[in-house]
């Protein structure tokens, strides 16, 4: 059960959460399950959703199966509006966090660096942080190209706006494994994810 | 601040209001406003936290299972909570209701006199009644200072 107080604010803009929260919570697991094992599989949200702005629906299904009273969450300042934290302490709980390297869930822009984020430690990698990167779509193309665990020869991927800089973040994987950031690349409908062992190339 | 109190007030007095109570002072109520469920009916627990003698050590008293539900009205926008002990998902749902409506100014006043007031009366005395009977077996323990010290 969530904080009182933090639910007793005025909320007249609250939108709802998932409509059956047991089964669309798995489903949304089960999506990122399979989109981790294949890096690079575009994979449909399973349920439709209400985000509210400016987060796109799959971005707050995310957070919603995702994310409770024991995740630290850390949201770029474009993204933590007002009706946003309100969303997320209604139907999560979780703490938002200020500096992003303590965030278990970072939600960043495409145009950011992915500095400052936590890898994790030698002993513990899978205590680094899952970075979700807002996309406006995304599909199959030729920007992009996978290779890595879970990839038979190769994907090739097309998403819009994702900077160099990100992708250069995401390249420092290489050097710090078994160390290092997993991306969700969160498009309104959809989603990717890119898992630290996956090595992108530009074409 | 005063809105909290009295809307705490309201709130736990809805929270021991029986659903059949709730449901009958609704039903009473014409033009009965629609609204959207925002979270649940969900059944959850709840650990339930006591002091030794009310001001001593904080402890663990045990959880206890209770059911939540929030909405919001479908015009105004006003979201309203309820939090009850058991399992009962209708009544959460008849209480987030009843608290929703508490704070809309159409409503609240009708809903004061017909359901919240006379159930606060009959809450009241149902526990004077208790602790009217309990107090006959109560027992002060203390104990004598010996005079070693004197």
């Amino acid at each position: 059960m969530s904080d009182m107080t933090t639910e007793l604010m005025p909320a007249a803009d609250l939108l709802p959460g998932f409509s059956d929260p047991g089964a669309d919570a798995r489903g949304v697991f089960r999506a990122m399950l399979e989109a981790i094992s294949y890096p690079g599989r575009v994979v449909p949200l399973p349920m439709a959703l209400a985000a509210p702005e400016p987060l796109n629906a799959t971005v707050a299904a995310v957070l919603l199966a995702m994310a409770d009273l024991d995740t630290p969450v850390w949201l770029a300042p474009e993204y933590a509006t007002a009706s946003v934290r309100q969303y997320l302490a209604f139907h999560c709980g979780c703490p938002l966090v200020e500096t992003r390297g303590h965030a278990a869930f970072a939600v960043v822009t495409p145009e950011d660096d992915l500095s400052g984020l936590g890898i994790g430690t030698a002993e513990n990698p899978e205590k680094s942080a899952m970075v979700i990167v807002p996309v406006p779509w995304l599909g199959r193309g030729s920007e992009l190209q996978l290779t890595g665990p879970g990839i038979q020869d190769e994907t090739d991927i097309s998403v819009p706006a994702l900077s160099a800089a990100l992708l250069d973040g995401f390249a420092r994987n290489g050097a710090t494994f078994p160390q290092g950031l997993d991306l969700v690349l969160a498009a309104p409908e959809r989603l990717i994810c890119l898992p630290r062992t996956t090595t992108v190339r530009r074409a | 601040m005063g809105d909290q109190t009295a809307r705490r007030r309201w709130m736990g007095i809805l929270a021991r209001i029986p659903g059949a109570e709730l449901e009958a002072a609704l039903d009473r109520l014409n033009n009965r406003p629609r609204y959207d469920l925002l979270r649940g009916p969900e059944i959850g627990l709840a650990m339930v936290r006591g002091r030794a003698g009310g001001d001593g050590q904080r402890f663990n008293l045990g959880e206890m299972t209770l059911t939540r539900c929030s909405l919001r009205l479908a015009e105004g926008g006003i979201v309203g909570h309820g939090y009850v002990t058991g399992r009962d998902r209708h009544r959460a749902e008849l209480a987030a209701f009843c608290d929703a409506l508490m704070q809309a100014p159409d409503f609240h006043d009708r809903l004061e006199t017909a359901l919240i007031a006379p159930a606060e009366r009959a809450q009241r005395e149902a526990k004077a009644r208790v602790e009217a009977d309990v107090a006959t077996s109560k027992v002060d323990f203390f104990t004598m200072v010996r005079g070693d010290s004197a």
